[in-house]
Protein backbone atom coordinates (compact mmCIF):
# COMPACT_ATOMS: atom_id res chain seq x y z
CA UNK A 1 0.00 0.00 0.00
CA UNK A 2 1.44 3.36 -0.97
CA UNK A 3 2.22 5.81 1.77
CA UNK A 4 0.42 8.62 -0.08
CA UNK A 5 -2.79 6.62 0.09
CA UNK A 6 -2.13 5.85 3.77
CA UNK A 7 -1.76 9.55 4.51
CA UNK A 8 -4.82 10.51 2.44
CA UNK A 9 -6.86 7.86 4.22
CA UNK A 10 -5.68 9.14 7.60
CA UNK A 11 -6.70 12.68 6.67
CA UNK A 12 -10.12 11.42 5.56
CA UNK A 13 -10.65 9.73 8.95
CA UNK A 14 -9.45 12.88 10.68
CA UNK A 15 -11.71 15.13 8.60
CA UNK A 16 -14.96 14.95 10.64
CA UNK A 17 -13.11 15.92 13.83
CA UNK A 18 -11.29 18.76 12.08
CA UNK A 19 -14.47 20.12 10.49
CA UNK A 20 -16.26 20.19 13.85
CA UNK A 21 -13.24 21.71 15.61
CA UNK A 22 -13.02 24.47 12.99
CA UNK A 23 -16.75 25.13 13.41
CA UNK A 24 -16.87 25.28 17.21
CA UNK A 25 -13.33 26.48 18.07
CA UNK A 26 -11.50 27.81 15.00
CA UNK A 27 -14.19 30.08 13.64
CA UNK A 28 -15.26 31.49 17.05
CA UNK A 29 -11.63 32.26 17.89
CA UNK A 30 -11.08 34.11 14.60
CA UNK A 31 -14.37 35.92 15.12
CA UNK A 32 -13.31 36.93 18.64
CA UNK A 33 -10.15 38.45 17.17
CA UNK A 34 -12.27 40.41 14.67
CA UNK A 35 -14.71 41.56 17.37
CA UNK A 36 -11.89 42.73 19.61
CA UNK A 37 -11.14 45.55 17.15
CA UNK A 38 -14.73 46.82 17.15
CA UNK A 39 -17.15 48.46 19.57
CA UNK A 40 -19.77 45.75 18.86
CA UNK A 41 -22.53 45.10 21.37
CA UNK A 42 -23.67 41.59 22.28
CA UNK A 43 -26.94 42.02 20.39
CA UNK A 44 -27.62 44.20 17.37
CA UNK A 45 -25.43 45.20 14.47
CA UNK A 46 -21.72 44.63 13.90
CA UNK A 47 -20.20 47.74 15.45
CA UNK A 48 -17.44 50.02 14.14
CA UNK A 49 -13.74 49.41 13.73
CA UNK A 50 -11.87 51.03 16.62
CA UNK A 51 -8.33 49.69 16.10
CA UNK A 52 -6.46 48.81 19.28
CA UNK A 53 -8.63 51.04 21.49
CA UNK A 54 -10.21 48.09 23.35
CA UNK A 55 -6.79 46.68 24.14
CA UNK A 56 -5.23 49.93 25.31
CA UNK A 57 -8.31 50.85 27.38
CA UNK A 58 -8.39 47.42 28.96
CA UNK A 59 -4.67 47.17 29.70
CA UNK A 60 -4.59 50.64 31.27
CA UNK A 61 -7.70 50.15 33.41
CA UNK A 62 -7.28 49.61 37.13
CA UNK A 63 -9.97 46.89 36.94
CA UNK A 64 -7.68 44.82 34.76
CA UNK A 65 -4.53 45.17 36.84
CA UNK A 66 -6.40 44.46 40.07
CA UNK A 67 -8.10 41.41 38.54
CA UNK A 68 -4.79 40.14 37.20
CA UNK A 69 -3.31 40.34 40.71
CA UNK A 70 -6.33 38.51 42.20
CA UNK A 71 -6.14 35.78 39.54
CA UNK A 72 -2.39 35.33 40.05
CA UNK A 73 -2.83 35.15 43.83
CA UNK A 74 -5.60 32.58 43.48
CA UNK A 75 -3.66 30.45 40.98
CA UNK A 76 -0.27 30.56 42.73
CA UNK A 77 -1.51 29.97 46.29
CA UNK A 78 -4.09 27.30 45.50
CA UNK A 79 -1.82 25.35 43.12
CA UNK A 80 1.15 25.56 45.50
CA UNK A 81 -0.99 24.36 48.41
CA UNK A 82 -2.45 21.55 46.31
CA UNK A 83 1.04 20.40 45.32
CA UNK A 84 2.41 20.39 48.88
CA UNK A 85 -0.66 18.76 50.48
CA UNK A 86 -0.98 16.34 47.56
CA UNK A 87 2.63 15.13 47.85
CA UNK A 88 2.35 14.80 51.64
CA UNK A 89 -0.85 12.75 51.24
CA UNK A 90 0.85 10.57 48.61
CA UNK A 91 3.86 9.95 50.90
CA UNK A 92 1.39 8.89 53.61
CA UNK A 93 -0.58 6.63 51.25
CA UNK A 94 2.70 5.01 50.19
CA UNK A 95 3.29 3.81 53.77
CA UNK A 96 1.83 0.53 54.97
CA UNK A 97 -1.09 0.72 57.38
CA UNK A 98 -4.49 -0.90 57.85
CA UNK A 99 -7.22 0.77 55.85
CA UNK A 100 -4.84 2.17 53.24
CA UNK A 101 -6.86 0.76 50.32
CA UNK A 102 -10.05 2.38 51.62
CA UNK A 103 -8.36 5.73 52.19
CA UNK A 104 -6.91 5.60 48.68
CA UNK A 105 -10.37 4.90 47.25
CA UNK A 106 -11.82 7.84 49.22
CA UNK A 107 -9.38 10.20 47.52
CA UNK A 108 -11.44 9.95 44.33
CA UNK A 109 -14.49 11.53 46.03
CA UNK A 110 -13.56 15.25 45.96
CA UNK A 111 -12.28 14.81 42.40
CA UNK A 112 -15.57 13.24 41.29
CA UNK A 113 -17.78 15.80 43.03
CA UNK A 114 -19.02 18.28 40.37
CA UNK A 115 -17.34 21.69 40.67
CA UNK A 116 -20.66 23.47 41.16
CA UNK A 117 -21.71 21.03 43.90
CA UNK A 118 -18.35 21.57 45.61
CA UNK A 119 -18.82 25.35 45.43
CA UNK A 120 -22.37 25.08 46.76
CA UNK A 121 -21.27 22.80 49.59
CA UNK A 122 -18.57 25.24 50.74
CA UNK A 123 -20.93 28.17 50.36
CA UNK A 124 -23.23 26.41 52.84
CA UNK A 125 -20.30 25.63 55.16
CA UNK A 126 -19.24 29.32 55.14
CA UNK A 127 -22.81 30.58 55.59
CA UNK A 128 -22.74 33.63 57.93
CA UNK A 129 -25.89 32.66 59.88
CA UNK A 130 -26.13 28.89 59.90
CA UNK A 131 -22.83 27.68 58.45
CA UNK A 132 -20.97 24.70 59.87
CA UNK A 133 -17.65 26.58 60.03
CA UNK A 134 -19.09 29.30 62.26
CA UNK A 135 -20.84 26.70 64.41
CA UNK A 136 -17.71 24.57 64.80
CA UNK A 137 -15.39 27.50 65.57
CA UNK A 138 -17.87 28.94 68.08
CA UNK A 139 -18.40 25.63 69.83
CA UNK A 140 -14.61 25.23 70.06
CA UNK A 141 -14.43 28.78 71.47
CA UNK A 142 -12.11 29.89 68.67
CA UNK A 143 -14.34 32.80 67.62
CA UNK A 144 -16.79 34.87 69.69
CA UNK A 145 -19.28 35.83 66.99
CA UNK A 146 -20.36 34.36 63.67
CA UNK A 147 -18.48 35.82 60.71
CA UNK A 148 -19.35 36.30 57.07
CA UNK A 149 -16.40 34.42 55.58
CA UNK A 150 -17.42 35.03 51.97
CA UNK A 151 -18.86 38.47 52.69
CA UNK A 152 -15.68 40.16 53.93
CA UNK A 153 -12.98 41.17 51.42
CA UNK A 154 -10.33 40.09 53.92
CA UNK A 155 -11.36 36.43 54.07
CA UNK A 156 -13.30 35.72 50.86
CA UNK A 157 -10.33 34.85 48.63
CA UNK A 158 -8.79 32.59 51.30
CA UNK A 159 -12.13 30.84 51.79
CA UNK A 160 -12.33 30.23 48.03
CA UNK A 161 -8.77 28.89 47.90
CA UNK A 162 -9.52 26.41 50.71
CA UNK A 163 -12.58 25.13 48.82
CA UNK A 164 -10.59 24.83 45.59
CA UNK A 165 -7.70 23.03 47.31
CA UNK A 166 -10.00 20.53 48.97
CA UNK A 167 -11.36 19.50 45.58
CA UNK A 168 -8.06 19.38 43.73
CA UNK A 169 -5.31 18.16 46.08
CA UNK A 170 -6.52 14.51 45.93
CA UNK A 171 -5.82 14.38 42.18
CA UNK A 172 -2.26 15.59 42.77
CA UNK A 173 -1.97 12.98 45.53
CA UNK A 174 -3.11 10.16 43.21
CA UNK A 175 -0.66 11.26 40.48
CA UNK A 176 2.20 11.51 43.00
CA UNK A 177 1.27 8.15 44.52
CA UNK A 178 1.47 6.43 41.13
CA UNK A 179 4.93 7.98 40.65
CA UNK A 180 6.05 6.93 44.15
CA UNK A 181 5.05 3.35 43.44
CA UNK A 182 7.36 3.40 40.44
CA UNK A 183 10.42 4.11 42.65
CA UNK A 184 12.39 0.83 42.67
CA UNK A 185 12.55 -0.73 46.15
CA UNK A 186 16.26 -1.59 45.87
CA UNK A 187 17.14 2.08 45.37
CA UNK A 188 15.40 3.20 48.57
CA UNK A 189 16.90 0.19 50.35
CA UNK A 190 20.39 1.10 49.09
CA UNK A 191 20.00 4.70 50.28
CA UNK A 192 19.02 3.36 53.72
CA UNK A 193 22.13 1.18 53.82
CA UNK A 194 24.18 4.22 52.82
CA UNK A 195 22.74 6.02 55.84
CA UNK A 196 20.63 8.68 54.12
CA UNK A 197 18.19 10.43 56.49
CA UNK A 198 14.51 10.86 55.60
CA UNK A 199 14.98 14.35 54.15
CA UNK A 200 17.98 13.45 52.01
CA UNK A 201 16.21 10.31 50.91
CA UNK A 202 13.20 12.36 49.78
CA UNK A 203 15.30 15.06 48.11
CA UNK A 204 17.84 12.88 46.25
CA UNK A 205 16.20 9.48 45.86
CA UNK A 206 12.44 9.99 45.64
CA UNK A 207 11.99 13.51 44.27
CA UNK A 208 13.66 12.78 40.90
CA UNK A 209 10.98 10.14 40.27
CA UNK A 210 8.22 12.58 41.26
CA UNK A 211 9.51 15.59 39.32
CA UNK A 212 8.20 14.63 35.86
CA UNK A 213 4.60 13.66 36.77
CA UNK A 214 4.36 16.55 39.26
CA UNK A 215 5.46 19.07 36.64
CA UNK A 216 2.71 17.87 34.31
CA UNK A 217 0.15 18.15 37.13
CA UNK A 218 1.52 21.62 37.98
CA UNK A 219 1.13 22.83 34.38
CA UNK A 220 -2.41 21.53 34.00
CA UNK A 221 -3.55 22.80 37.39
CA UNK A 222 -2.00 26.25 36.86
CA UNK A 223 -3.68 26.68 33.48
CA UNK A 224 -7.00 25.64 35.01
CA UNK A 225 -6.58 27.88 38.04
CA UNK A 226 -5.78 30.82 35.77
CA UNK A 227 -8.98 30.23 33.80
CA UNK A 228 -11.08 29.72 36.97
CA UNK A 229 -14.74 30.71 36.71
CA UNK A 230 -17.23 28.16 38.08
CA UNK A 231 -16.26 27.97 41.76
CA UNK A 232 -15.96 31.75 42.06
CA UNK A 233 -19.19 32.47 40.24
CA UNK A 234 -21.17 30.13 42.49
CA UNK A 235 -19.52 31.18 45.76
CA UNK A 236 -19.04 34.96 45.46
CA UNK A 237 -19.68 36.14 41.85
CA UNK A 238 -16.39 38.02 42.18
CA UNK A 239 -17.43 39.97 45.29
CA UNK A 240 -17.39 41.33 47.92
CA UNK A 241 -16.15 44.65 46.54
CA UNK A 242 -14.60 42.73 43.61
CA UNK A 243 -12.07 41.15 45.98
CA UNK A 244 -12.43 37.71 44.35
CA UNK A 245 -12.95 38.84 40.76
CA UNK A 246 -10.72 36.82 38.43
CA UNK A 247 -10.02 37.43 34.74
CA UNK A 248 -12.72 35.03 33.49
CA UNK A 249 -15.30 36.73 35.73
CA UNK A 250 -14.23 40.13 34.41
CA UNK A 251 -14.62 38.95 30.79
CA UNK A 252 -18.06 37.56 31.63
CA UNK A 253 -19.15 40.86 33.18
CA UNK A 254 -17.76 42.93 30.31
CA UNK A 255 -19.17 40.80 27.46
CA UNK A 256 -22.41 39.48 28.94
CA UNK A 257 -23.47 41.64 31.92
CA UNK A 258 -22.55 44.95 30.22
CA UNK A 259 -23.04 43.45 26.72
CA UNK A 260 -19.83 45.06 25.45
CA UNK A 261 -18.88 42.22 23.09
CA UNK A 262 -15.95 44.07 21.49
CA UNK A 263 -14.11 45.04 24.64
CA UNK A 264 -14.98 41.68 26.23
CA UNK A 265 -13.39 39.94 23.24
CA UNK A 266 -10.19 41.97 23.57
CA UNK A 267 -9.96 41.05 27.25
CA UNK A 268 -10.62 37.37 26.47
CA UNK A 269 -7.73 37.41 24.00
CA UNK A 270 -5.41 39.05 26.53
CA UNK A 271 -6.27 36.21 28.95
CA UNK A 272 -5.68 33.64 26.18
CA UNK A 273 -2.28 35.17 25.47
CA UNK A 274 -1.32 35.09 29.17
CA UNK A 275 -2.34 31.43 29.47
CA UNK A 276 -0.41 30.57 26.29
CA UNK A 277 2.77 32.29 27.53
CA UNK A 278 2.38 30.43 30.83
CA UNK A 279 1.88 27.09 29.06
CA UNK A 280 4.87 27.57 26.72
CA UNK A 281 7.13 28.58 29.61
CA UNK A 282 5.98 25.57 31.58
CA UNK A 283 6.40 23.20 28.62
CA UNK A 284 10.06 24.27 28.40
CA UNK A 285 10.40 23.68 32.14
CA UNK A 286 8.80 20.22 31.88
CA UNK A 287 11.19 19.23 29.10
CA UNK A 288 14.14 20.41 31.23
CA UNK A 289 12.91 18.54 34.34
CA UNK A 290 12.24 15.39 32.32
CA UNK A 291 15.72 15.68 30.81
CA UNK A 292 17.50 16.08 34.15
CA UNK A 293 15.47 13.33 35.85
CA UNK A 294 16.27 10.76 33.16
CA UNK B 1 10.94 -4.02 54.77
CA UNK B 2 12.00 -1.13 56.89
CA UNK B 3 11.08 -1.61 60.54
CA UNK B 4 9.09 1.21 62.13
CA UNK B 5 9.29 2.54 65.63
CA UNK B 6 5.98 2.52 67.58
CA UNK B 7 6.01 6.32 67.66
CA UNK B 8 6.25 6.44 63.87
CA UNK B 9 3.40 3.95 63.52
CA UNK B 10 1.19 6.09 65.77
CA UNK B 11 2.18 9.14 63.71
CA UNK B 12 1.18 7.34 60.48
CA UNK B 13 -2.22 6.33 61.87
CA UNK B 14 -2.79 9.85 63.20
CA UNK B 15 -2.07 11.32 59.76
CA UNK B 16 -4.29 8.73 58.06
CA UNK B 17 -7.19 9.62 60.36
CA UNK B 18 -6.64 13.33 59.72
CA UNK B 19 -6.63 12.79 55.94
CA UNK B 20 -9.78 10.66 56.11
CA UNK B 21 -11.49 13.36 58.21
CA UNK B 22 -10.47 16.12 55.77
CA UNK B 23 -11.85 14.16 52.82
CA UNK B 24 -15.01 12.86 54.45
CA UNK B 25 -16.20 15.67 56.72
CA UNK B 26 -17.49 18.05 54.01
CA UNK B 27 -19.13 15.22 52.03
CA UNK B 28 -20.73 13.73 55.13
CA UNK B 29 -21.98 17.18 56.13
CA UNK B 30 -23.60 17.64 52.69
CA UNK B 31 -25.51 14.40 53.21
CA UNK B 32 -26.42 15.18 56.84
CA UNK B 33 -27.77 18.60 55.79
CA UNK B 34 -29.93 16.88 53.18
CA UNK B 35 -31.68 14.70 55.80
CA UNK B 36 -31.77 17.14 58.75
CA UNK B 37 -35.05 18.91 59.56
CA UNK B 38 -34.84 22.62 58.68
CA UNK B 39 -35.16 23.54 62.37
CA UNK B 40 -32.02 21.54 63.25
CA UNK B 41 -30.01 23.33 60.56
CA UNK B 42 -31.07 26.75 61.84
CA UNK B 43 -30.53 25.87 65.51
CA UNK B 44 -27.90 27.67 67.56
CA UNK B 45 -25.81 25.93 68.69
CA UNK B 46 -26.01 23.94 65.48
CA UNK B 47 -27.34 20.40 65.82
CA UNK B 48 -24.73 18.24 64.06
CA UNK B 49 -26.83 15.10 63.99
CA UNK B 50 -30.55 15.14 63.08
CA UNK B 51 -32.96 14.00 65.78
CA UNK B 52 -34.87 12.13 63.10
CA UNK B 53 -33.71 11.53 59.53
CA UNK B 54 -35.95 13.33 57.08
CA UNK B 55 -35.80 12.10 53.49
CA UNK B 56 -38.78 14.17 52.33
CA UNK B 57 -36.58 16.60 50.39
CA UNK B 58 -35.51 13.82 48.04
CA UNK B 59 -39.18 13.19 47.36
CA UNK B 60 -39.78 16.92 46.83
CA UNK B 61 -36.98 17.27 44.30
CA UNK B 62 -37.80 14.09 42.39
CA UNK B 63 -41.51 14.81 42.10
CA UNK B 64 -42.67 16.00 38.71
CA UNK B 65 -45.74 17.94 39.80
CA UNK B 66 -46.40 21.05 37.69
CA UNK B 67 -44.60 24.26 38.83
CA UNK B 68 -43.02 22.63 41.89
CA UNK B 69 -39.36 22.82 42.92
CA UNK B 70 -39.25 19.22 41.74
CA UNK B 71 -40.36 20.08 38.20
CA UNK B 72 -37.41 22.46 37.72
CA UNK B 73 -35.01 19.94 39.20
CA UNK B 74 -36.18 16.89 37.27
CA UNK B 75 -36.22 18.80 33.98
CA UNK B 76 -32.61 19.92 34.58
CA UNK B 77 -31.71 16.33 35.46
CA UNK B 78 -33.22 15.14 32.18
CA UNK B 79 -31.46 17.91 30.23
CA UNK B 80 -28.11 17.01 31.81
CA UNK B 81 -28.61 13.34 30.93
CA UNK B 82 -29.62 14.15 27.35
CA UNK B 83 -26.84 16.66 26.76
CA UNK B 84 -24.06 14.51 28.27
CA UNK B 85 -25.33 11.48 26.36
CA UNK B 86 -25.52 13.22 23.00
CA UNK B 87 -22.23 15.07 23.42
CA UNK B 88 -20.45 11.87 24.50
CA UNK B 89 -21.76 9.85 21.53
CA UNK B 90 -20.84 12.62 19.10
CA UNK B 91 -17.38 13.03 20.65
CA UNK B 92 -16.69 9.29 20.37
CA UNK B 93 -17.95 9.20 16.77
CA UNK B 94 -15.36 11.88 15.94
CA UNK B 95 -12.62 10.57 18.23
CA UNK B 96 -12.51 6.90 17.22
CA UNK B 97 -11.63 7.35 13.52
CA UNK B 98 -9.40 10.36 14.24
CA UNK B 99 -7.59 8.60 17.11
CA UNK B 100 -6.94 5.52 14.98
CA UNK B 101 -5.73 7.60 12.03
CA UNK B 102 -3.22 9.53 14.14
CA UNK B 103 -2.07 6.39 15.94
CA UNK B 104 -1.31 4.55 12.67
CA UNK B 105 -0.12 7.53 10.63
CA UNK B 106 2.23 9.60 12.80
CA UNK B 107 2.80 11.99 9.87
CA UNK B 108 -0.54 13.67 10.64
CA UNK B 109 0.08 13.77 14.39
CA UNK B 110 0.60 17.54 14.35
CA UNK B 111 -3.08 18.05 13.56
CA UNK B 112 -4.04 16.29 16.79
CA UNK B 113 -1.48 18.36 18.70
CA UNK B 114 -3.23 21.47 17.41
CA UNK B 115 -6.61 20.11 18.50
CA UNK B 116 -5.25 19.31 21.98
CA UNK B 117 -3.60 22.74 22.28
CA UNK B 118 -7.11 24.24 22.30
CA UNK B 119 -7.26 23.03 25.92
CA UNK B 120 -5.36 26.19 26.80
CA UNK B 121 -8.09 28.44 25.42
CA UNK B 122 -10.27 29.90 28.15
CA UNK B 123 -13.95 29.29 27.25
CA UNK B 124 -14.49 33.05 27.49
CA UNK B 125 -12.39 33.42 24.31
CA UNK B 126 -15.04 31.52 22.33
CA UNK B 127 -18.15 32.50 24.25
CA UNK B 128 -19.24 35.66 22.40
CA UNK B 129 -19.11 34.25 18.83
CA UNK B 130 -20.66 30.98 20.02
CA UNK B 131 -23.47 32.94 21.64
CA UNK B 132 -24.05 34.94 18.47
CA UNK B 133 -23.79 31.81 16.29
CA UNK B 134 -26.23 29.77 18.39
CA UNK B 135 -28.61 32.71 18.48
CA UNK B 136 -28.40 32.98 14.67
CA UNK B 137 -29.16 29.25 14.28
CA UNK B 138 -31.99 29.39 16.84
CA UNK B 139 -30.06 26.99 19.08
CA UNK B 140 -29.83 29.15 22.21
CA UNK B 141 -31.59 27.52 25.18
CA UNK B 142 -31.57 24.23 23.28
CA UNK B 143 -30.14 20.85 24.31
CA UNK B 144 -28.73 20.17 20.82
CA UNK B 145 -26.99 23.54 20.75
CA UNK B 146 -25.37 23.00 24.14
CA UNK B 147 -24.32 19.42 23.23
CA UNK B 148 -22.67 20.84 20.09
CA UNK B 149 -20.78 23.43 22.14
CA UNK B 150 -19.66 20.72 24.59
CA UNK B 151 -17.72 19.11 21.73
CA UNK B 152 -15.17 21.93 22.19
CA UNK B 153 -14.28 20.28 25.51
CA UNK B 154 -15.09 16.60 24.92
CA UNK B 155 -13.74 15.94 21.41
CA UNK B 156 -10.05 16.90 21.95
CA UNK B 157 -9.90 14.95 25.20
CA UNK B 158 -11.54 11.75 23.91
CA UNK B 159 -9.43 11.81 20.72
CA UNK B 160 -6.29 12.00 22.80
CA UNK B 161 -7.45 9.08 25.00
CA UNK B 162 -8.45 6.97 21.96
CA UNK B 163 -5.12 7.68 20.26
CA UNK B 164 -3.17 6.41 23.29
CA UNK B 165 -5.49 3.40 23.42
CA UNK B 166 -4.87 2.49 19.76
CA UNK B 167 -1.12 3.03 20.34
CA UNK B 168 -1.16 0.09 22.77
CA UNK B 169 -2.77 -2.25 20.21
CA UNK B 170 0.05 -3.65 18.03
CA UNK B 171 -0.25 -2.85 14.31
CA UNK B 172 1.04 -6.36 13.61
CA UNK B 173 -2.35 -7.81 14.62
CA UNK B 174 -4.04 -5.62 12.01
CA UNK B 175 -1.37 -6.45 9.41
CA UNK B 176 -1.85 -10.19 10.02
CA UNK B 177 -5.61 -9.93 9.51
CA UNK B 178 -5.07 -8.01 6.28
CA UNK B 179 -2.63 -10.63 4.98
CA UNK B 180 -5.33 -13.22 5.67
CA UNK B 181 -7.49 -11.27 3.23
CA UNK B 182 -9.58 -9.02 5.45
CA UNK B 183 -10.26 -5.52 4.15
CA UNK B 184 -9.44 -2.46 6.22
CA UNK B 185 -12.91 -1.90 7.61
CA UNK B 186 -13.40 -5.62 8.27
CA UNK B 187 -10.08 -5.63 10.17
CA UNK B 188 -11.10 -2.63 12.24
CA UNK B 189 -14.51 -4.11 13.00
CA UNK B 190 -13.34 -7.63 13.87
CA UNK B 191 -9.90 -6.99 15.40
CA UNK B 192 -9.14 -3.41 16.41
CA UNK B 193 -12.40 -2.03 17.76
CA UNK B 194 -13.14 -5.00 20.07
CA UNK B 195 -9.60 -4.70 21.45
CA UNK B 196 -10.17 -0.97 21.94
CA UNK B 197 -13.49 -1.48 23.75
CA UNK B 198 -12.07 -0.83 27.25
CA UNK B 199 -10.47 2.43 26.09
CA UNK B 200 -13.72 3.45 24.44
CA UNK B 201 -15.56 2.80 27.71
CA UNK B 202 -13.02 4.86 29.68
CA UNK B 203 -13.21 7.70 27.14
CA UNK B 204 -17.00 7.64 27.28
CA UNK B 205 -17.01 7.81 31.09
CA UNK B 206 -14.56 10.72 31.12
CA UNK B 207 -16.64 12.50 28.48
CA UNK B 208 -19.83 12.02 30.51
CA UNK B 209 -18.08 13.35 33.63
CA UNK B 210 -16.79 16.43 31.78
CA UNK B 211 -20.21 17.19 30.29
CA UNK B 212 -21.99 16.58 33.61
CA UNK B 213 -19.59 18.99 35.35
CA UNK B 214 -19.76 21.80 32.76
CA UNK B 215 -21.17 25.09 34.02
CA UNK B 216 -19.89 28.12 32.10
CA UNK B 217 -21.45 27.46 28.68
CA UNK B 218 -24.63 26.11 30.28
CA UNK B 219 -24.97 29.33 32.31
CA UNK B 220 -24.56 31.46 29.18
CA UNK B 221 -26.53 29.51 26.62
CA UNK B 222 -29.58 28.25 28.56
CA UNK B 223 -32.35 30.24 30.18
CA UNK B 224 -35.23 27.98 31.24
CA UNK B 225 -36.41 24.42 31.85
CA UNK B 226 -36.10 23.50 28.17
CA UNK B 227 -32.30 23.35 28.36
CA UNK B 228 -31.01 24.35 31.82
CA UNK B 229 -28.61 21.73 33.13
CA UNK B 230 -28.19 20.43 36.68
CA UNK B 231 -25.16 22.62 37.37
CA UNK B 232 -27.13 25.76 36.47
CA UNK B 233 -30.15 24.57 38.46
CA UNK B 234 -27.96 24.06 41.54
CA UNK B 235 -26.24 27.42 41.13
CA UNK B 236 -29.72 28.99 40.87
CA UNK B 237 -30.75 27.28 44.11
CA UNK B 238 -27.53 28.28 45.88
CA UNK B 239 -27.75 31.89 44.72
CA UNK B 240 -31.50 32.30 45.14
CA UNK B 241 -33.57 33.00 48.20
CA UNK B 242 -34.17 29.39 49.18
CA UNK B 243 -34.66 29.43 52.94
CA UNK B 244 -34.17 25.69 53.41
CA UNK B 245 -30.45 24.93 53.07
CA UNK B 246 -31.25 21.25 53.30
CA UNK B 247 -32.98 21.45 49.92
CA UNK B 248 -29.86 22.90 48.29
CA UNK B 249 -27.79 20.14 49.91
CA UNK B 250 -30.22 17.50 48.62
CA UNK B 251 -29.88 18.81 45.06
CA UNK B 252 -26.10 18.64 45.52
CA UNK B 253 -26.22 15.03 46.73
CA UNK B 254 -28.40 13.98 43.78
CA UNK B 255 -26.17 15.76 41.24
CA UNK B 256 -23.01 14.30 42.80
CA UNK B 257 -24.28 10.72 42.97
CA UNK B 258 -23.70 9.64 39.32
CA UNK B 259 -20.13 11.03 38.97
CA UNK B 260 -19.12 9.81 42.43
CA UNK B 261 -20.35 6.28 41.61
CA UNK B 262 -18.56 6.38 38.25
CA UNK B 263 -15.40 7.59 40.00
CA UNK B 264 -15.46 4.80 42.57
CA UNK B 265 -16.15 2.13 39.93
CA UNK B 266 -13.49 3.47 37.57
CA UNK B 267 -10.94 3.46 40.36
CA UNK B 268 -11.68 -0.16 41.14
CA UNK B 269 -11.00 -0.99 37.48
CA UNK B 270 -7.79 1.01 37.68
CA UNK B 271 -6.56 -0.74 40.82
CA UNK B 272 -7.47 -4.22 39.52
CA UNK B 273 -5.57 -3.39 36.32
CA UNK B 274 -2.53 -2.42 38.37
CA UNK B 275 -2.59 -5.55 40.53
CA UNK B 276 -3.09 -7.93 37.60
CA UNK B 277 -0.15 -6.23 35.89
CA UNK B 278 1.85 -6.81 39.08
CA UNK B 279 1.00 -10.52 39.10
CA UNK B 280 2.06 -10.93 35.49
CA UNK B 281 5.23 -8.86 35.95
Amino acid sequence: MSSTWMTTRAWLLMLPLLVVMVAVIGWPLVDTVGLSFTDAKLVGTGGNYVGFDNYTNMLSSSNFSRTLVTTTLFAVISVAAEMVIGVLAALLLNQQFHGRAILRALMILPWALPTVVNATLWRLIYNPEYGALNAALTQLNLIDAYRSWLGEPGTALTALIVADCWKNFPLVALIALAALQAVPRDITAASLVDGAGPFNRFRFVILPYLAGPLMVALVLRTIEAFKVFDIIWVMTRGGPANSTRTLSILVYQEAFSFQRAGSGASLALIVTLLVTVLAVAYAALVRKTAGSAA
Amino acid sequence: MERRSPAFTIFIYGCALLLAAIILAPIAWLFIMSISPAADLAAKPLRWWPQAADFSRYQTLLSTAENSAGAAFTSSLRNSLEISGMATLAALALAIPAGWAVSRTPAIGWSLSMVIATYMLPPVALAVPLYMGLSHLGLLNNVFGLALVYLTILAPFTTWLMKSGFDSIPREIEAAAMIDGAGLFQTLRIITLPLAAPVMATSALFAVLLAWDEFFYALLFTSDQRAKTLTVAIADLAGGRVSDYGLIATAGVLAALPPVLIGLIMQRALISGLTSGGVKG
